[in-house]
């Protein structure tokens, strides 16, 4: 309620603001001789933007201090034997005052002295939000006022507001880049807990996985990462090995030979394989693909399970074809014309411009392509799950069950979980490992990118 | 206004005393001719009927403003308009009486016999040997890496480029100077072996030296090969060409040799345009 009332304070003031600037602009241009420096909208908006600063700051210094100062609120209130216990249940307690004070309701009856200490958060609350919404009001308007008094026709409004949105392309950025060190940060952590548990060498080397169920308690599992890695490389092989050629061929097919009228028809066809939820290919592949290959193997006499690594990855190769075309069909088309002109122009096929030519020229790009590709492969899960039987063994032959990093992700947090044992914290564990392994293809994929960008400037 | 386009014949009826550098033209069959070619960009006419003839051994100049055509018509001769999707061609154009847009001839082999360099130098990605020996490959010229490898010093050395590059045939060919680049664009054209080189505003890239150079090359070429060059320069027209051919808004102006052009044309628009007061 009260966040309402402050954003519609700020809102209100800030229009405001920015309605007396431009008022005043024309005031203190009228009379004097000097041109004005910036237009009058960046004095508006200049003031404007004062005007919520030091209201944003106000909230953020109140949010930052509010939790230490309701525990305050809260211990002062309680009797001193509770005051004493410890930690744990002095928590449950307090979790109890907040929920009467915000009229949440509780398990069982409120005890004395919690409605005590409740009443009193309650009032303390209200006499918080109040000044709040006090403070924030006042120091919107000093910002306004101090703001408005420096508007003249000599000030730089226009810098200053190129400067101000500088800044906040810089929290943005900054944003997205403090919540991936957090995922990481907190990825590494719950890892080095599980490290805790098993041996790293009995994880990245063990060939055995059979984490049994926390809740049986008695005696370890097996926490083997091998099984379910060669699962996932051997997946996704067999998915880029079915992706690459087709996709590659599109490509080529798309930019060089196609004609601009079946390129606006089939371009966005092929597109559309890439929006098709993921859960749907595995839908397909565990109903429709898997029985096909099981009758296909049947019929020539080779024993191909309905769920299988080989299932899986093709259907999975299918979902990445898009992917694989549109990628490459950009960077070829992004070769320059020139050379193709060149390579006709002395008496070139179309093919032998572009195996002699083009792909050479488009091949740094290509790769990224490709491994952009793969690391999409590796960390595909609702296809695996459905259509790869889900079969933790170590195995080479592809016509068997597998399985994969992501599909034990998975297995591992769904069902009771308790984030103490190492059956789930071995969740972090995986995907660190995943996450390494993208990683590194990303950065390598980009790298090449880049250096393919460099090459016609 | 009915002088629309002039024949060659028109064009050089009008030139009653050839210029002594000129070779006896009456004499000579053409290379190549064109005969009422036109050019469709989609529902946009850019060429109209225009009619030309390109003699032997001899380099010809088309001028005129932006956009009148000169690239589109240069690019019909060896068919690269093939390549846009949206033009059209019509019309007979011959090689040695040949017509090139015949149904049965191979256009692949047209473009090696009619060889082209770009506006823009268009290096491949690859070394300046790999630039050069790129058609003799395509072609199968050379049977033995020797052979190749001698095509590829000819030809560097007739763009005259060879002494410069010699001991950096490996490094690759975006890697040379915009002029040396050009030359080498000139090389790669040349080791096709072609009959008619066809060059569009080649040194609109380059400096004063480097336009000397390539200049002097194509005066050079002259003796073993056709030219027809592009230009946006009338002092390069008249330096380098026999014969200038003038074009305006899709129609050929008028054509002749290069001196008659320059010093008596005909048609207003040619006078205009030589002397700077087009608009
Ligand atoms: N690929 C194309 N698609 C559509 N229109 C084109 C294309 N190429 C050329 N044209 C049009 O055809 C006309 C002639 O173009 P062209 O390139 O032949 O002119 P130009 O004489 O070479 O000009 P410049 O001296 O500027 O190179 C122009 O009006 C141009 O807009
Ligand atoms: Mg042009």
């Amino acid at each position: 309620m009260s966040d309402l009332i402050i954003v519609g304070i700020l809102l209100a003031l800030m229009a405001l603001g920015y309605q007396v600037a431009l008022g005043r602009y024309r005031k203190v241009t009228g009379r004097s001789e000097v041109r004005p420096h910036s237009r009058p909208a960046y004095h508006g908006l200049l003031v404007a933007i004062w005007c919520a600063i030091p209201a944003l700051a106000v909230i953020i210094v109140f949010g930052l201090f509010e939790p230490v100062i309701t525990r305050y609120v809260i211990l002062s209130a309680l009797p001193p034997e509770v005051r004493d216990l410890p930690t744990h249940e002095l928590r449950g307690v307090m979790q109890r005052i907040h929920q009467i004070a915000t009229g949440f309701g509780i398990v069982g009856e409120a005890r004395p002295y919690e409605n005590v200490a409740a009443t009193r958060l309650g009032t303390y609350h209200a006499i918080w939000n109040f000044a709040l919404v006090a403070l924030v009001a006042s120091s919107a308007v000093a910002g306004l006022v101090y703001t408005l008094r420096r508007i003249t026709p000599r000030l730089r409004a226009r810098n200053e507001v190129e400067r101000v949105i500088r800044v906040l392309l810089l929290l943005c950025s900054a944003v997205a880049i403090m919540t991936t060190v957090g995922i990481v940060a907190s990825l590494l952590g719950e890892a080095v807990r599980f490290f805790g548990f098993v041996n790293p060498l009995d994880f990245f080397f063990g060939t055995v996985w059979n984490p049994r169920f926390s809740s049986v308690g008695a005696g370890q599992g097996d926490f083997g990462l091998l099984p379910l890695l060669v699962g996932t490389l051997m997946i996704s092989a067999i998915a880029i090995l079915v992706a690459l050629p087709i996709g590659l061929m599109t490509a080529i097919y798309m930019a060089e030979y196609a004609s601009s009228h079946l390129r606006n028809i089939a371009k966005p066809i092929i597109e559309i394989l890439a929006g098709i939820p993921t859960i749907v290919y595995g839908v397909f592949a565990l109903t429709v693909a898997g029985p096909f290959f099981a009758d296909l193997g049947a019929a020539v006499g080779l024993d191909i399970s309905a769920t299988s690594a080989f299932t899986a990855g093709a259907v999975m190769g299918v979902m990445i074809i898009p992917f694989i075309s549109s990628l490459s069909d950009d960077i070829i088309t992004q070769v320059p014309a020139s050379m193709r002109d060149g390579s006709l122009g002395l008496g070139a096929t179309r093919s032998e411009t572009i195996k002699r030519v083009i792909l050479p020229a488009a091949l740094p790009g290509i790769v990224g392509a490709f491994l952009l590709a793969v690391s999409r492969a590796i960390g595909e899960t609702m296809i695996v799950v459905l259509a790869a039987g889900n079969s933790p063994v170590l195995r080479f032959n592809p016509f068997e069950p597998s399985t994969s990093v992501t599909v034990s992700i998975v297995n591992q947090l769904t069902g009771d979980t308790d984030f103490a044992s190492p059956q789930s914290l071995v969740a972090f564990a995986l995907g660190l490992t995943l996450f390494i392994m993208t990683l590194g293809l990303n950065v390598v994929a980009l790298y090449i990118v880049r250096k393919y960008r460099e090459q016609y400037e | 206004m009915n002088d629309i386009s002039h024949s060659p014949s028109a064009a050089k009826a009008t030139a009653t005393k050839a210029p002594p550098e000129v070779p006896q033209e009456s004499a000579a069959v053409p290379k190549m001719r064109a005969e009422k070619v036109s050019v469709h960009y989609a529902d946009k006419q850019a060429l109209f009927d225009v009619d030309l003839d390109v003699p032997e051994n001899q380099v010809i100049s088309l001028i005129g403003p932006s956009g009148c055509g000169k690239s589109t018509f240069l690019r019909c001769l060896n068919r690269m308009n093939d390549t846009i999707d949206i033009a059209r061609v019509s019309g007979h154009i011959t090689l040695d009486g040949e017509n090139i847009y015949d149904k049965a001839l191979d256009v692949v082999e047209l473009r090696a016999r009619v060889g082209m360099v770009f506006q823009k130098p268009n290096p491949f990605p690859k070394s300046i040997f790999e630039n050069v020996a790129y058609g003799p490959r395509i072609h199968g010229l050379a049977s033995a890496k020797r052979d190749l490898e001698e095509i590829v010093a000819t030809s560097l050395q007739r763009a005259g480029l060879f002494n410069e590059v010699k001991d950096r045939l490996d490094e690759p060919g975006t890697g040379l100077s915009g002029g040396q680049q050009q030359r080498l664009c000139i090389a790669r054209a040349i080791a096709v072996n072609p009959e008619v080189i066809l060059m569009d505003e080649p040194c609109s890239a380059l400096d004063p030296i480097a336009t000397a150079k390539v200049e002097e090359l194509i005066d050079e070429l002259r003796e073993n090969y056709t030219i027809v060059i592009v230009t946006h320069s009338m002092q390069q027209a008249a330096r380098v060409s026999q014969r200038t051919a003038m074009f305006h808004l899709g129609y050929l102006v008028e054509e002749g040799p290069t001196d008659m052009m320059f010093t008596n044309p005909t048609d207003k628009r040619t006078q205009d345009y030589i002397t700077g007061r087009f608009g």
